[in-house]
């Protein structure tokens, strides 16, 4: 029990010993000291916001358009025009944010699953089984991110799902080499080479003495990966890779309208682009004010 | 120096046989049998068996690797399933369009970035800084197809400026080559340009914070003697890191604005090769990149040891 409460006192920090209103009036201190925690906090939630309930924001179909409405240009009725099938350009965009979230969410987590098992086993397991691991870390760095994805996503069959394990394979070893660089230095740490000594399993180090202690930096990554992984899947679904018709997917609809970019319908394209962009920025512009707050070190780390 | 360079050769060794081994079942990942990729429409067994046989898929995995390995090595990549063209050939043939268009994206992303890193880090918090950093968060986050086709619907379309895609070999049409490749650049280069801008400004806002900067300043030279001189010697180091580390985002990024501009380069074949199931040459041209990539990355590192002295190249490179 000792252990446990050990481990504890090196997880709490001051914010947990407060309460509620001390700890809300720290947040909101907190908030007025980063203002770009608060701007990119909100887009994001606002993005989540759509994706969760598009299908109530809008009056419209996404997939089911009336082709005599087809390729109206914006208009009231139409905020974002319609696409060739009569669909509401603006339904599909916010649509597609599910689609979108989705890939982002379910690849982070592949990325940080496998690469921070990948990480710990390698810092802390060490000699062979560190070479080892950090060798094929090396050759998936090799790639060129976006190729890799690309070929296994061709590999596997051009689906969403295949999408979304490919962005995932590919943010890896980012994870891994960031939980392995925090294992080898926290495994030195005297509270850790304390609950060795008393014969707690290495699993139960990693995960309630190390885990924690790289969480702020892993939320950091996981959010900067977040608008990777957005991006990735766009350009996936752009080359057809990813979400299928009549799916709406913000890459494959600029993909598809593309076409009509000749005779200057441009709404069906830049719909979805601005929507990519802006959850790209947001996605990115938290990660950057979340590591100025969370983890002051990094930049002078890098 | 050599002691360096011959340690990182040798720790490139493992990596680049790993891979080989990806590269390899990229292939071997794709479900089902993958002679019907290569059969086509043809179907009946026994022209099935002869293709197995002579694609050596009877053998074990083993040995298909090594068989494969030892035909990569010398160049031969096999057949390209759409054309029947040798894979080696086709990239050959392609190789040129492409090198063209990275290597003006480079020059032109490098030396913008230099030229308004450094202004902006001379004149900080300016206006020109300003937009520079709004550029920078912008371009970060726009996905290059689409800047692509936005360029294409402002620039070809509205303003029917520049052609909206396409090529001109530059020695039959020099004019029509450079016009062609304005749009393109700009596409391939955006994203860069932005990384670029921002390293060079804080790499120079460190040298401009350092002790012989100071000095400089107070045994009385001129402001731009201290810059041009005294800071632009280190604080122009990172540029040569960045050159490096863009070659991966070069060839990423060529492959989407090959596709979007129709520029017949290696990115172009590779989306067709995907689209068409033609994994010989995907796999051929990931591959190759993989493994420049790795050169790159070395050419960088080795560089850099000898541009700046003060890095130890004792212990090993940055990569570990």
């Amino acid at each position: 029990m000792t252990v446990s409460a050990s481990g504890l006192a090196q997880r709490t920090s001051a914010v947990d010993a407060l309460n509620p209103a001390q700890r809300r009036e720290k947040f909101i201190v907190a908030l007025r000291r980063h203002p770009r925690l608060f701007v990119g906090g909100t887009l994001v939630f606002a993005l989540i916001f759509v994706a969760l309930f598009a299908p109530w924001l809008s009056p419209y179909n996404p997939t089911i358009g009336d082709v005599s409405d087809g390729l109206e240009a914006p208009s009231l009725t139409h905020w974002l025009g319609t696409d060739d099938q009569g669909r509401d350009v603006l339904a599909r965009v916010m649509s597609g944010a599910r689609i979108s979230l989705s890939v982002a969410l379910i690849s982070v987590s592949i990325g940080v699953s496998v690469g921070v098992s990948m990480g710990m086993l390698a810092g802390y397991a060490g000699g062979m089984v560190d070479l080892l691991l950090m060798r094929v870390i090396d050759a998936l760095l090799a790639f060129p991110a976006l190729l890799l994805a690309i070929s296994i996503t061709a590999a596997l069959g051009p689906d969403i799902r295949n999408a979304m394990i490919a962005i995932g394979v590919v943010s890896i070893p980012v994870y891994a080499r960031l939980t392995r660089g925090q294992v080898l230095s926290l495994r030195e740490r005297d509270y850790v080479i304390a609950a060795r000594a008393i014969g707690v399993s290495p699993t139960r180090i990693a995960l309630m003495h190390i885990l924690p202690n790289i969480a702020n930096a892993l939320i950091v990554q996981a959010t900067l990966t977040t608008a990777f992984a957005i991006l990735q899947e766009a350009v996936l679904s752009f080359l057809g890779l990813g979400a299928q018709p009549p799916t709406p997917s913000w890459g494959q609809d600029i993909s598809y309208n593309q076409r009509y970019l000749t005779n200057l319908m441009w709404w069906m394209s830049v719909g979805p682009g601005v929507a990519i962009f802006l959850a790209v920025f947001a996605f990115n512009f938290l990660g950057d004010a979340l590591r100025d707050w969370l983890d002051p070190q990094f930049r002078r780390r890098a | 120096m050599t002691r360096y360079i011959l340690r990182r050769l040798v720790l490139m060794v493992p990596v680049a046989f790993l891979v080989t081994i990806i590269a390899f079942s990229l292939l071997r990942l794709a479900p089902g049998d993958p002679v019907l990729v290569f059969a086509g429409e043809e179907r009946d067994p026994q022209s099935l068996n002869q293709i197995r046989r002579s694609l050596g898929l009877d053998q074990p995995m083993p040995w298909q690797y090594v068989a494969w390995l030892g035909r990569a090595i010398s160049g031969d990549f096999g057949r390209s399933i759409r054309t029947r063209q040798p894979v080696r050939e086709a990239i050959v043939e392609r190789l040129p369009a492409t090198l063209e268009l990275t290597g003006a994206a480079l020059l032109f992303s490098v030396s913008l970035a230099t030229v308004v890193g450094i202004l902006s880090a001379v004149k900080r918090n300016s206006a020109l800084d300003l937009l520079a950093t709004g550029f920078t968060i912008a371009g970060v986050s726009l996905p290059n197809f689409f800047l692509g086709l936005l360029l294409i619907l402002f620039f070809s379309l509205v303003l029917r400026f520049l052609p909206p895609g396409g090529y001109a070999a530059f020695i039959s049409d020099p004019t029509e080559n450079m016009r062609r490749l304005i749009l393109p650049v700009l596409t391939l280069s955006a994203a860069t340009l932005a990384v670029n801008m921002r390293q060079i400004r804080s790499s120079l806002l460190d040298v401009f914070g350092q002790d012989y900067i100071r000095t400089a300043r107070a045994k009385g030279l001129s402001e731009n003697n201290v810059i041009i001189r005294h800071a632009l010697k280190n604080g122009l180091i990172p540029v040569v890191t960045l050159v490096g580390l863009q070659v991966g985002a070069l060839i990423e990024g060529a492959v989407i604005t090959e596709q979007i501009f129709s520029w017949p380069g290696v990115g172009k074949l590779v989306v067709d090769s995907i689209n068409g199931r033609d994994y010989p040459v995907v796999q051929a041209v990931v591959l190759i990149s993989a493994l420049s990539f790795m050169l790159s990355t070395l050419t960088v590192d080795v560089l850099y040891a000898w541009l700046d002295p003060r890095i130890s190249y004792a212990t090993g490179g940055a990569r570990g």
